[in-house]
């Protein structure tokens, strides 16, 4: 790995930090959604710092290029991440689900006060 | 969840029914709905459920002297129903009917289906087209579909359906407890509802009726493309078998 890229993938991953725990700090971000963020950023500089490691895990994968590796676990990543989404959208429609129902239903039971 | 009644209705011990009619936009057909509905059976409480319609339809069913629940946003027809079946847990309703608001289910069947219900050998009676009844004719890839599909589940469920989609049915009390909980699909009930029903230990038998084609021209299942279909039908029933009821 030349030392450019070495340079430039420790500073990305600085900035998706930085800029992680900034939104926290703004209350954009919820901390439970920041952890899989900073996990990424640590594990990428950790993986640049110690390169034998990439190679080691190349090597283990059967990929030919280190890079491969990182785009590899790079979309994992990604798509694990998204999976994640669709999971928690799925639970929030059926909280907003539950929840309209509820207001219908008490709507209904406001309205009809002078019934009973 | 059950709402005190005041004493007057307590005192009542005749069993209470209620027709559940989900609606989403149809300002043309709920009015005539209410009305033969209330006609075929007096007693019941007329209960509308506007799935956040953008038209009249709330208006018209309040005007044709039903009860009419409005959600604040649309949520599918599944959804619609079971708000209904909340309503009538929460006033303690023995006898559930339901019936399409867009005038496909023809009311003159509600009897039928309350009687059935009544001589209780069944938690849910359904009312299927395919079973001689009139000459309801739907389009040829989905009435394959369907029978493989029903199939399908009638050989899992060890009982013959014929209409699994069909939303013209009665439910018991039980029923209603049973399709009041999360199991209930938030789209379209049907074939894997029935297995889950089975499983659960709940019969359910099916009476012939006659249903209109749809007078706007557009069914509700219209959004279902086949491929998703078949896939979603795989998926449930498989899941159906895998969880524990």
């Amino acid at each position: 790995m030349f030392f450019q890229q070495k340079i430039f993938a420790i500073l990305a991953s600085i900035a998706i930090m930085a800029l992680v725990i900034e939104m926290v700090r703004r209350r954009k971000l919820r901390e439970e959604y920041s952890w899989l963020w900073m996990v990424t950023g640590a594990l990428i500089i950790l993986l640049v710092i110690f390169y034998d490691l990439l190679v080691f895990i190349t090597h283990l994968i059967g990929a030919i290029a280190p890079t491969t590796t990182l785009f590899i676990f790079g979309l994992l990543f990604l798509m694990l991440i998204s999976l994640y989404y669709s999971m928690q959208i799925t639970k929030l429609s059926l909280q907003v689900k539950e929840m309209a129902q509820q207001l219908t239903l008490l709507k209904d039971e406001v309205e009809n006060k002078k019934d009973y | 969840m059950e709402m005190k009644m005041p004493e007057k209705e307590l005192n009542e011990k005749k069993e209470k029914v209620i027709i559940i009619i989900p609606a989403y936009n149809e300002e043309k057909q709920i009015a005539a709905v209410v009305a033969e509905s209330k006609r075929e059976i007096p007693e019941a409480q007329i209960l509308v459920v506007n799935d956040g319609s953008s038209d009249e339809t709330e208006k018209r069913a309040r005007e044709a002297g039903a009860r009419v629940l409005t959600h604040p946003f649309n949520l599918g027809y599944g959804v619609a129903l079971q708000t209904g079946y909340k309503f009538a847990l929460k006033y303690g309703f023995d006898y559930v009917l339901q019936i399409d608001g867009d005038g496909q289910h023809d009311p003159r069947y509600l009897k039928k289906l309350l009687q059935e219900l009544k001589k209780g050998d069944a938690e849910i009676v359904i009312g299927s087209r395919f079973l001689g009844e009139g000459s309801y004719k739907s389009p040829f890839l989905r009435r394959l579909g369907m029978i493989i599909f029903a199939w399908i589940a009638g050989k899992i469920s060890g009982q013959k359906i014929t209409d699994p989609t069909s939303g013209y049915q009665a439910l018991s009390r039980r029923a209603l407890k049973f399709y009041s909980t999360d199991i209930f699909p938030g789209d379209y009930p049907d074939a894997d509802i029935l297995i889950m029903l089975r499983r659960a230990g709940l019969r359910f038998r099916e009476i012939p009726v006659n249903m209109h084609p749809n007078p706007n021209g557009t069914s509700m299942h219209n959004g279902l493309k086949p491929i998703y279909y078949t896939y979603k039908m795989c998926l449930c029933i498989m899941l159906n078998l895998l969880r524990s009821v």
